[in-house]
């Protein structure tokens, strides 16, 4: 187990691994993605305040939920590069970096489609969006650093310490902006509660939920692939790779 | 007196004050963006008293921000920084007496100039009053959070604009509790509470700063 894992911190292995896992990846999450899909959109009741609105809730909310995790999922590999230089955990979050971000931004747009006939608004001040949007920000801010220093090694380092610095921030960012906005709630935003979800809804959302886990795994999987070909371009295994295909 | 920390302190504040332009740009940037921002808002008093707060606010921190963007530069350039990466003292110490330096000579003076602002924006003496503590709480925390950033990029020439990309998100919890502050004064309520956390935000960057910006010089400059 233990000497199977130091394998996987070898790029050559790696792109092996990731090859391997890759369509198995891929056809679960189209499979459950299009089953949550067929379940959120024909299955599940409309619901008795909102219609058939609250239905982008299934895009939207597995969304703010990758896009979390994958945040802490780039820090946690930040940490392990980090800690024990492993180059492939660095090449992990630069690689999940352009997804979480596109997570956060589809969250973003649906949460701001739902809004405009349930608030009124395209864009409120609500709390969780504006948590949502300094995490784009966030996010943007470590493919802007990782792109603008030219070292490699320097700038996947650099870019871990501004992913650890932010998964220490991002508690105290979201708890402050919380206060912020219970204190300056204006009557045209209604707290968006759950309240206990039925099972009929929860399905689908779950099944979305694992699908989008999935489907981040899966591009994960192919944007390492990538960029292990990106950055070992001049090792041998790779040119004969190259000339056998 | 001869200690490293005092050493780099006194050079750093030489530094600073030999070079008058520098010293005055924050301030000069400071006051031209809370000017230019009555003019967009159309000059009506009643309303620059409301966004006057945030308005102030958001120009101190971008004054700050754009301090901060040459802080180790200069010193990477002609090897400075290396020398004190070599140095026996810990890196540490000298960061912070770099850090301590560039919060006297930029963040000691927009303290003294934003109440003078404070009143252009048509603000009450007691919610300046406010507006001066949080601003003078707040701009050591953009020194150390700004300091952080700008050692990440120590080695880009042009980083202004990464620089604050980096730092402003990490400045928001700040920015809100001053702004907040501010509000509860102008509104006749209790301040404690938010003064206390804007102390708090203080003490811990205070505290995690230095080291994360010891490691990242380490890391960018080292080798």
């Amino acid at each position: 187990m233990f000497l199977w894992f130091h394998r996987l911190g070898s790029a050559r292995y790696f792109f092996d691994f990731a090859r391997r896992l890759t369509p198995w990846l891929g056809s679960l999450a189209a499979v459950t993605v299009i089953t949550g899909l067929y379940l959120g959109l024909f299955v599940a009741p409309p619901d008795y305040q909102q219609g058939d609105g609250y239905r982008i809730m299934f895009v939207h909310v597995p969304s703010a939920w990758m896009s979390m995790f994958i945040y802490v999922f780039m820090a946690v590999n930040a940490a392990v590069g980090l800690i024990w230089r492993i180059k492939i955990a660095h090449l992990l979050s630069t690689a999940a970096a352009i997804v979480g971000a596109s997570f956060t931004f589809i969250t973003l747009a649906t949460g701001s489609i739902w809004g405009k006939p349930m608030w009124g608004a395209w864009w409120a001040w609500d709390a969780r969006l504006t948590s949502e949007l300094i995490l784009l920000f966030l996010y943007l801010g470590f493919i802007a650093l990782q792109s603008a220093i030219q070292d490699r090694s320097k700038a996947q380092q650099a870019g871990a310490i501004l992913l650890l610095a932010g998964v220490v921030n991002i508690p105290i960012i979201h708890y402050s902006v919380l206060w912020w906005h219970t204190l300056h709630q204006t009557a045209s935003i209604t707290k968006f509660g759950m309240p206990s979800i039925h099972s009929s809804m929860l399905a689908p959302l779950l099944f979305m939920w694992v699908g989008f886990m999935f489907f981040f795994f899966y591009l994960l999987m192919l944007r390492s692939r990538a960029l292990i070909l990106e950055y070992e371009r001049s090792s041998r295994w790779v040119q004969e790779a190259g000339a056998v295909k | 007196m001869n200690s490293p920390f005092m050493a780099l302190l006194r050079r750093d504040l030489l530094l600073a004050f030999r070079n008058p332009g520098d010293l005055a740009t924050p301030v000069i940037f400071f006051i031209v963006t809370v000017t230019l921002f009555s003019f967009a808002a159309g000059g009506d008093l009643e309303m620059l008293s409301t966004i006057g707060p945030g308005v102030v606010w958001s120009a101190a921190l971008l004054s700050a921000m754009l301090s901060l963007d040459g802080i180790f530069r200069d010193d990477y350039e002609d090897g400075t920084l290396e020398q004190m990466l070599l140095a026996p003292s810990a890196l540490t110490v000298l960061v912070f007496a770099k850090l301590l330096a560039h919060w006297l000579s930029t963040g000691l003076p927009l303290i003294a100039v934003s109440p003078v602002l404070g009143i252009l924006m048509n603000l009450d003496s007691d919610v300046i009053l406010i507006l001066v503590v949080t601003i003078a709480l707040s701009t050591p925390v953009f020194s150390l959070v700004g300091a952080f950033g700008a050692a990440l990029v120590v080695t880009q020439r042009k980083a202004g604009i990464l620089l604050s990309l980096l730092t402003l998100p990490l400045c928001i919890p700040v920015l809100i509790f001053s702004v907040l502050a501010v509000a509860a004064t102008a509104s006749q309520q209790p301040v404690g509470g938010h003064l206390s956390l804007l102390c708090a935000f203080l003490v811990f960057s205070l505290t995690v700063a230095p080291f994360a910006v010891a490691g990242s010089l380490r890391l960018m400059a080292g080798d």
